[in-house]
């Protein structure tokens, strides 16, 4: 299959090579949350919510110095074309719950709140490609409303290798279409790389412009994620008068 | 979804839409709000120390949350919006029992731990200053039992981090007869005082700093009076047990208007709640419309022209 039209050099969406998909934020969805988020990429829709820092649930779990983080990913059952029930814990969700945990725990300032455990959840409601990325930029966006200290803001993004060129945020056609894919997750201020992933091989020059495309990417949504929670805090602050 | 919701129509929308910009320039410009990784500008003449919120990197100061820049001679910290409770000592606080161990409570108070309540860090029922015998700890169930809600001060971080409470007054206590509500802790401001009566309503409202409002039956403090025979207790009890309907509608009324005002973000102040009230009283709001659309919007318009004059008597 045709995924970039030689002649136009066109995306089977309409998108260029180096264009990403629209993104939206929102913060707040859940009402009883500590922090919560829906993050969209495109048809991509994810949500998230952050509970805690919280006393310890397992006590034998609790950590003496720094907060324990968990995480769990979960895809509704309408999220993708043919509607199946997908038994929770299944290994797709446990890796990716992994991931997201690993990304998160290494922007959030555990240290600061010792003895007490941040919860994350992470559900997919559309899934059209790249859920990973959308997930971990939904979870940033949570934990900062969670007021939760971070390093940084933590941004994903997606990048896979197509018809020999390089192609920013991949749908879901273009995922399954067999191609590497590469999975970013940048801290956005000290470009510091938290999350790499690739489940196949590519040539050391071309995972180097296909990484750099995806670094690009995270910035963009850094950016507009940056953009969100100060509106957002403008307002909260506005709101309350002094 | 947070706040309320409900469909406003299109007039509702535009005024709603037109408070809420007045609002925002009303607000001090001079406040810098912050996202996570911003960079604060300092002077880097002066040393200055990072508070709460910041880290530094590179030589800069970067804040770690999203909040506003508060400066306090050379201290520089960033005050946090929605976040869970941050206990100061002597803070008064709203709690609910959870648990019952050994010579303590543990208390939910929408912190990162959960709080104790020490046995000996609260008056007796009796009101006898002794020592807590055996017999004391086996009627611990007699004063606060699970899920009671109760009003304590913080007394002070223990060394390995947990928080103690203490309640040595009379005022403070279990909390019965009334609603318990949940708001973001940031709407409810450090006072001198947070227990509120109410007279002409026959209210007690407790603006917890954890967050958690209490507003119920008005019960006077009584100093030490507390030992009574079982007998006359018993009388009280009964007599007590009837909570009048006006007085049940005024609770009512109240709650509402503390989640209307935390629905719309705006600082829990006793003012602006008895304002609040008086205005749904004034224009004869039933109580589950003051939930609606209608009264949501001229709260928010209220609220501009409460911060109009505020200005004006400043300058």
């Amino acid at each position: 299959m045709e995924h970039v039209d030689p002649l136009t050099g066109f995306r089977q969406d309409g998108r260029r090579v180096n264009e990403m998909r629209q993104i939206r934020g929102e913060i707040g969805v859940v009402a009883k949350a500590d922090g919560s988020a829906q993050f969209e990429m495109g048809n991509t829709k994810v949500i998230a919510a952050v509970y805690g820092p919280r006393e310890v649930q397992n006590k034998n779990q609790q950590i003496n110095n720094q907060a324990l983080v968990r995480c769990e990913y979960s895809m509704a059952n309408f999220s993708t074309g043919d509607r199946k029930r997908k038994p929770k814990g299944d290994r797709r969700s446990t890796e990716i719950s992994l991931v997201i945990r690993q990304t998160m725990e290494a922007c959030i300032l555990t240290h600061l709140m010792p003895r007490s455990q941040i919860d994350i959840y992470v559900q997919v409601l559309q899934a059209d490609g790249g859920t990973r990325s959308a997930c971990i930029n939904a979870a940033t966006l949570a934990l900062a409303d969670a007021g939760i200290p971070m390093r940084d803001l933590v941004t994903s993004c997606s990048a896979g290798y197509l018809c020999s060129t390089p192609l920013l945020d991949l749908n879901y056609s273009e995922d399954s279409a067999g191609g590497p894919d590469v999975t970013v997750g940048i801290l956005a201020k000290t470009d510091k790389v938290t999350l790499l992933q690739m489940d196949a091989k590519l040539p050391m020059d071309i995972f180097e412009n296909v990484m750099q495309l995806a670094i690009e990417g995270c910035k963009a949504i850094a950016n507009y994620i940056r953009e969100v929670l100060g509106e957002n805090t403008k307002e909260l602050e506005y709101r309350r008068g002094s | 979804m947070r706040g309320l919701q409900f469909p406003l129509n299109q007039t509702q929308r535009v005024r709603l839409q037109s408070a809420l910009q007045q609002l925002q320039d009303v607000a001090s410009k001079s406040t810098a709000s912050v996202t996570v990784a911003d960079t604060i500008p300092v002077s880097n003449e002066d040393g200055i120390l990072k508070g709460h919120g910041t880290s530094e990197l590179n030589g800069e100061v970067v804040a770690t949350l999203c909040g506003v820049v508060e400066r306090v001679n050379k201290l520089v910290y960033v005050r946090s919006l929605r976040s869970r409770y941050k206990p100061e000592v002597g803070d008064i606080i709203v709690g609910r029992v959870i648990e019952i161990a050994p010579k303590r409570w543990r208390l939910e108070i929408n912190f990162s731990q959960d709080a104790v309540l020490m046995l000996s860090s609260m008056n007796l029922p009796d009101g006898i200053q002794r020592r807590r015998t055996a017999v004391d700890e086996l009627n611990m169930r007699s004063i606060f039992e699970e899920n009671d809600v109760i009003c304590a001060e913080v007394r002070g971080f223990q060394r390995d981090g947990s928080l103690q409470l203490q309640a040595r007054s009379q005022k403070y206590g279990k909390l019965t007869r009334g609603q318990m509500l949940t708001v973001p802790a940031y709407l409810v401001k450090r006072r001198k005082h947070h227990f509120h009566h109410l007279q002409q309503y026959g209210v007690d409202l407790i603006l917890g700093c954890n967050g958690y409002v209490w507003v119920g039956e008005h019960v006077e403090v009584r100093e030490n009076d507390m030992v009574v025979d079982q007998k006359n207790k018993l009388d009280e009890t009964q007599v007590q047990s009837l909570v009048s309907f006006e007085t049940r509608q005024f609770v009512c009324r109240i709650a509402n208007a503390v989640r209307l005002l935390a629905a719309l973000g705006f600082a829990l102040l006793v003012e602006v709640i008895v304002d609040t009230v008086e205005a749904s009283v004034l224009s004869n709001v039933a109580i589950k419309d003051m939930l609606g659309a209608e009264f949501y919007v001229q709260t928010a318009e209220r609220e501009v022209q409460r911060r109009l004059s505020l200005m004006k008597r400043r300058s």
